[in-house]
């Protein structure tokens, strides 16, 4: 206490630093960086959890490249990506930029929208999965049945499943982005818009070179916020397919899928990490691509 | 944030004026209403569906009516009356509640510390729990998994929660927020003897109470609704979370969908109704920390 007492005001300062800080560094180290480094480490390895780790090189990079699964696989991640995020994103804006020129039961009408958000994904999917069920169990196609419609199959087609996962997803995500919209709409100073309207300027033009200029922060939060979401879809697939994960014919097969799969089904812990490694780097790329493009223009 | 105060736009305040123009106007916006509203209704359909099957029998499901014509509660009793559901929902909770007084408690004060203490290695460290944003939990959930398992952690309420029970996002929020908090109070407070944990606790963070709030509702759902590391790190059924338990339930019963519909609102209710209760408030605090994180 003595000693503690001796020191100054800035020397004690350190110390008080160290005293919050000390568990949360550990923390960071133990259970951030260090599995960080483990993962990338281990993506040199082979390793099936039982006998020996391995460094085998880069081998588990050169089987994963030459795997036509994982490029169906990667395939598959960016189609959710390239769907999703332009999906949500312009729906979310129509409904923000709506909603925020409405004024009876506004605070009704964003609840509803903002409510799929508070759902669990893995319900949801359940939800959505018994939706999707040809007649005379699923909701849509009994609903298409009495217009005389004839069936869509959803999940069991290679084409529309993964479309149908995605729906879902953009779906949960759709409040959140209108919530944020509707921020960064009431953010744009009122000043413009009369600037404008004194003008005579006609609402497209308002929209494009006022409204949609003024938002780039949060379309650009946005899009980035999104799309990391989408690369890294997990829940809805593996619920809505648990039959045949990522099926019908690995068709709906994320990569966090893949991961998951080669890790925990397989046991084949180096080679789920070097995918572990390249999602990292797709999300790494991904992200500063897009900031850069949506920063600059 | 005061994003509900904000005056009526030009557009509409000329609502109920006679002309003609204004009365076309007037179509448009009712249209505007119609749609928006109407759009709202269908995004809320999967959740009334969801608990409408869950009160309805087996031989009415494929009906497609909303209000069940016999309504029962048969599936609730049927679904928790071999206990499984209760113990994932007391597993979730407990888990839920435990992470989210840790992670607001640890962020608040990793965030402060940051933010107020001036000592040397502080950009360091802020830069380097950042940096741990960048990196997805995908890829740590196998270096976790091989640590809970030589740790004894698999299958333990502590090896579900271990990995969040620090957040860099909240980190990275409270310090936001932190900044907001004049240094000359937590002066004032050192000067009438409180020490440095003291004026943490009682002086800064009841001044940041909101930005609290907030992070603890977004660790909270995250927590609730979080899917794969709980499918991992837990194997045996009285472990599972809500998420975990309603996947292998869904396997088990395969087609009975009214008797998923059920666990999937158990599962999912308890947040629709806190939301609903404290709507304009989590909106709120969704945005505070959208935008600030």
């Amino acid at each position: 206490m003595r000693f503690y007492n001796n020191l100054t005001i800035s020397q004690k300062q350190i110390v008080w630093a160290w005293i919050f800080l000390a568990l949360p560094v550990l923390f960071y180290v133990v259970i951030r960086f260090y599995p960080t480094a483990n993962a990338f480490v281990l993506s040199f390895q082979e390793w099936n959890l039982l006998g020996d780790r391995k460094y085998v090189g880069l081998e588990n990079y050169a089987k994963l490249f030459s795997d036509p699964v994982f490029w169906k696989v990667f395939k598959n991640t960016f189609m959710y990506l390239i769907l999703g995020t332009p999906v949500s994103l312009v729906l979310s804006f129509i409904i923000a930029y709506h909603l925020d020129k409405v004024r009876f039961m506004h605070g009704t009408i964003r609840a509803l929208y903002f409510l799929p958000f508070m759902t669990s994904a893995v319900a949801m999917a359940w939800v959505w999965r018994w939706f999707y069920q040809p007649v005379p169990i699923g909701v849509f196609n009994n609903f298409l049945a009495s217009f005389g419609i004839s069936q869509i199959e959803f999940l069991s087609s290679t084409t529309n499943a993964l479309p149908s996962v995605l729906a879902c997803a953009v779906w949960a995500g759709l409040g959140f982005q209108v919530i944020i919209f509707m921020a960064g709409l009431r953010a744009i100073p009122q000043s413009y818009y009369e600037a404008a309207r004194i003008d005579g300027v006609s609402t497209w033009t308002v929209l494009t070179e006022i409204t949609i200029p003024l938002l780039k922060p949060t379309i650009v939060f946005l899009v980035v916020f999104s799309s990391i979401g989408f690369l890294r879809i997990f829940d809805q697939v593996f619920n809505m397919t648990t039959n045949n994960p990522g099926g019908p014919l690995n068709s709906t097969k994320p990569l966090v899928l893949l991961i998951y799969d080669t890790a925990f089904n397989g046991f084949n812990m180096g080679y789920a990490a070097a995918q572990t490694v390249v999602l990292f780097t797709i999300l790494l790329v991904v992200s500063l691509i897009q900031l850069r493009l949506l920063k600059d223009s | 944030m005061a994003s509900q105060d904000i005056a009526v736009k030009p557009s509409t305040d000329a609502l109920f004026s006679g002309s003609s123009r204004n009365s076309r106007r007037n179509m448009g916006q009712f249209i505007r209403w119609a749609l928006l509203f109407g759009g709202g209704i269908l995004m809320i359909m999967p959740i009334v569906f969801m608990v409408s099957t869950s009160l309805k029998f087996p031989f009415e499901v494929y009906n497609l009516n909303l209000i069940p014509e016999e309504p029962t509660i048969e599936n609730y009793t049927y679904v928790l009356e071999d206990g499984r559901f209760y113990r994932w929902f007391v597993n979730s909770l407990v888990i839920s509640i435990i992470t989210t007084a840790s992670a607001v408690f640890f962020d608040a004060l990793v965030g402060y510390a940051l933010c107020k203490f001036k000592f040397p290695g502080r950009y360091l460290v802020f830069i380097a729990i950042l940096s741990t944003l960048m990196i997805p939990t995908e890829m740590l959930v196998i270096p976790w998994y091989l640590m809970s398992k030589s740790f004894g952690w698999l299958d333990t309420y502590w090896g579900i929660m271990f990995p969040g029970v620090m957040t860099a996002f909240g980190t990275f929020l409270m310090k936001q927020f932190f900044e907001t908090v004049p240094d000359d109070f937590l002066e004032a407070a050192r000067i009438d003897g409180l020490n440095e944990f003291q004026i943490w606790w009682q002086v800064a963070m009841p001044l940041v109470r909101p930005a609290l709030a907030a992070l603890a509702i977004f660790v909270f759902l995250g927590n609730w609704t979080a899917f794969i590391w709980p499918l991992i790190v837990t194997n045996s059924v009285e472990m599972y979370t809500l998420p975990v338990g309603l996947s292998s339930f869904g396997d088990e019963v395969d087609v009975a969908w009214e008797l998923i519909m059920t666990g999937a609102a158990i599962s999912t209710l308890p947040t629709l109704v806190v939301f609903l209760i404290f709507q304009r408030f989590i909106i709120r605090g969704v945005v505070m920390a959208g935008l600030k994180g």
